[in-house]
């Protein structure tokens, strides 16, 4: 899977597109990793714009969740926006907004996660 | 055939606290106001046809047991939880206190699946048979050893009906009281077992207390070929997906999610929730089951998975 990449200041945005299931998490996992190498404390946040993403199956969530671990562990926040609205029921049925930081759109979760960041967006 | 439940919640029998009848009783009484019911079959069939289910019901709180039911033969059944209990008397005050033969199958030997032979009175009496299958090795010492001291005061040897334990050997056929039957061993401390059944055309897989941690796509191929075709799974959806893959994981429970996904590439018809989380009220199993419905339908292709979620003294006809 091709993500589109951005980066406002501190911040990585990542953005993958489609469907992201059996047939697709292994490369979205693959796609997500420079990026989660990359990030750290003092080093790059991390932010995954879901706009593009019409549907996410619990494979996908899972390589999340473990994207979500690798970066905590790391020292770094990681945030998901944009959710399409059959995404959105997906993540509140299976909890997964519970246990991420989840924004409506990508300006609020750059404003959560880091401030140039915000600054570098509003410029854009 | 008819697959009847007689106990469906996880890890610990549960009972309703006075606190919750209460509740339901506050619920019906303010929505029957006015309604005029002053007859048992006006008020049976408000709450019969009006009430929610969580409020003119219980979702129960026997642990593991399943029977399958094709209308004629032996007993046939999966687990023996505290369930297994109600099943037992039942038995014998419907059909009399002996000539029974019991074959159950064993998903595993933890606490909640077993506990309900000590007082499964059949087994206490002589002229019934019981025949207990499964694939671990010490499925005999597990049952001998809750029946002993210091755990039980009356003694495995005390009972009297004649009581056999056959092993299974999983990914092997056996044709077993009419039915087939294959078993599937599963993510689960200690290891668990699930089972597929099938009779006269129609499948039922048992698989509760499997983890599935979707890691290994060979593995996701061989669950959703044993789950093919299933006219109903029972499918162990404890815990919600997030939990299941993080602050439980390893703990050997699967989610609603990945059960409606496995039916869905399976092309199964139905998925019965079981094993319901023991901290969960009725209020909050009935509201899993209207959001596992609502996922099936926003995640639907070309084929429709029937959602169920078990409780006591559900049947489900195929």
């Amino acid at each position: 899977m091709e993500l589109i990449s951005k980066r406002f200041a501190d911040t990585a945005v990542l953005c993958p597109q489609g469907r992201i299931d059996h047939a697709t998490a292994e490369g979205f996992k693959a796609a997500l990793a420079p990026s989660l190498s990359a990030c750290g404390a003092g080093r790059d946040r991390l932010v995954i714009d879901m706009t593009g993403v019409e549907y996410i199956s619990s494979v996908g969530l899972r390589v999340l969740m473990l994207a979500s671990k690798q970066a905590k562990a790391q020292g770094a926040p990681l945030a998901v926006c944009g959710l399409q609205p059959v995404v959105r029921e997906i993540f509140e049925i299976s909890r997964f907004n519970l246990v991420m930081q989840v924004f409506p759109t990508l300006r609020e979760a750059l404003a959560s996660l880091s401030t140039e960041a915000l600054a570098a967006f509003e410029a854009a | 055939m008819l697959v009847r439940f007689w106990g469906t919640r996880g890890s610990i029998p549960v009972a309703m606290t006075s606190a919750e009848v209460k509740r339901k009783l506050v619920t019906a009484l303010v929505a029957a106001a006015g309604r005029g019911l002053d007859t048992p079959g006006k008020a049976r069939a408000f709450v019969e046809g009006e009430l929610e289910f969580s409020v003119s019901h219980t979702f129960g709180g026997n642990s593991s047991c399943v029977q399958l039911d094709p209308g004629d033969g032996d007993y046939v059944l999966c687990d023996l939880g505290s369930g297994a209990r109600v099943l037992g008397n039942n038995v014998l005050a419907t059909r009399g206190p002996r000539g029974h033969r019991f074959h159950v199958f064993m998903s595993h030997l933890h606490w909640d699946h077993i506990m309900g032979f000590p007082f499964f009175m059949p087994a206490y009496l002589p002229g019934n048979h019981v025949r207990i299958y499964g694939c671990h090795d010490v499925l005999e010492e597990a049952f001998r050893r809750q029946n002993a001291a210091p755990c039980f005061p009356v003694d495995f040897s005390r009972m009297a009906a004649t009581i056999e334990f056959v092993r299974l050997e999983p990914e092997r056929d056996y044709d077993i009281a009419g039915f087939r039957v294959r078993a599937k061993r599963q993510h689960h401390g200690g290891d668990s077992y699930g089972y597929r059944l099938e009779r006269a055309g129609k499948v039922v897989v048992y698989s509760t207390d499997s983890e599935h941690k979707q890691d290994d796509p060979e593995e996701v191929e061989a669950f959703v070929a044993f789950f093919r075709d299933a006219d109903l799974v029972i499918f162990d959806a404890q815990y919600s997906l997030a939990d299941a893959i993080s602050v439980k994981e390893d703990w050997g429970h699967s989610s609603n999610v990945v059960g409606v996904e496995m039916c869905q590439l399976a092309r199964a018809r139905r998925l019965c929730l079981y094993h319901h989380e023991p901290i969960f009220d009725d209020e909050r199993i009935a509201a899993l089951l209207a959001e596992t419905r609502r996922l099936e339908e926003i995640t639907r292709g070309d084929h429709r998975v029937e959602i169920h979620a078990a409780y006591d003294g559900l049947e489900i006809a195929l």
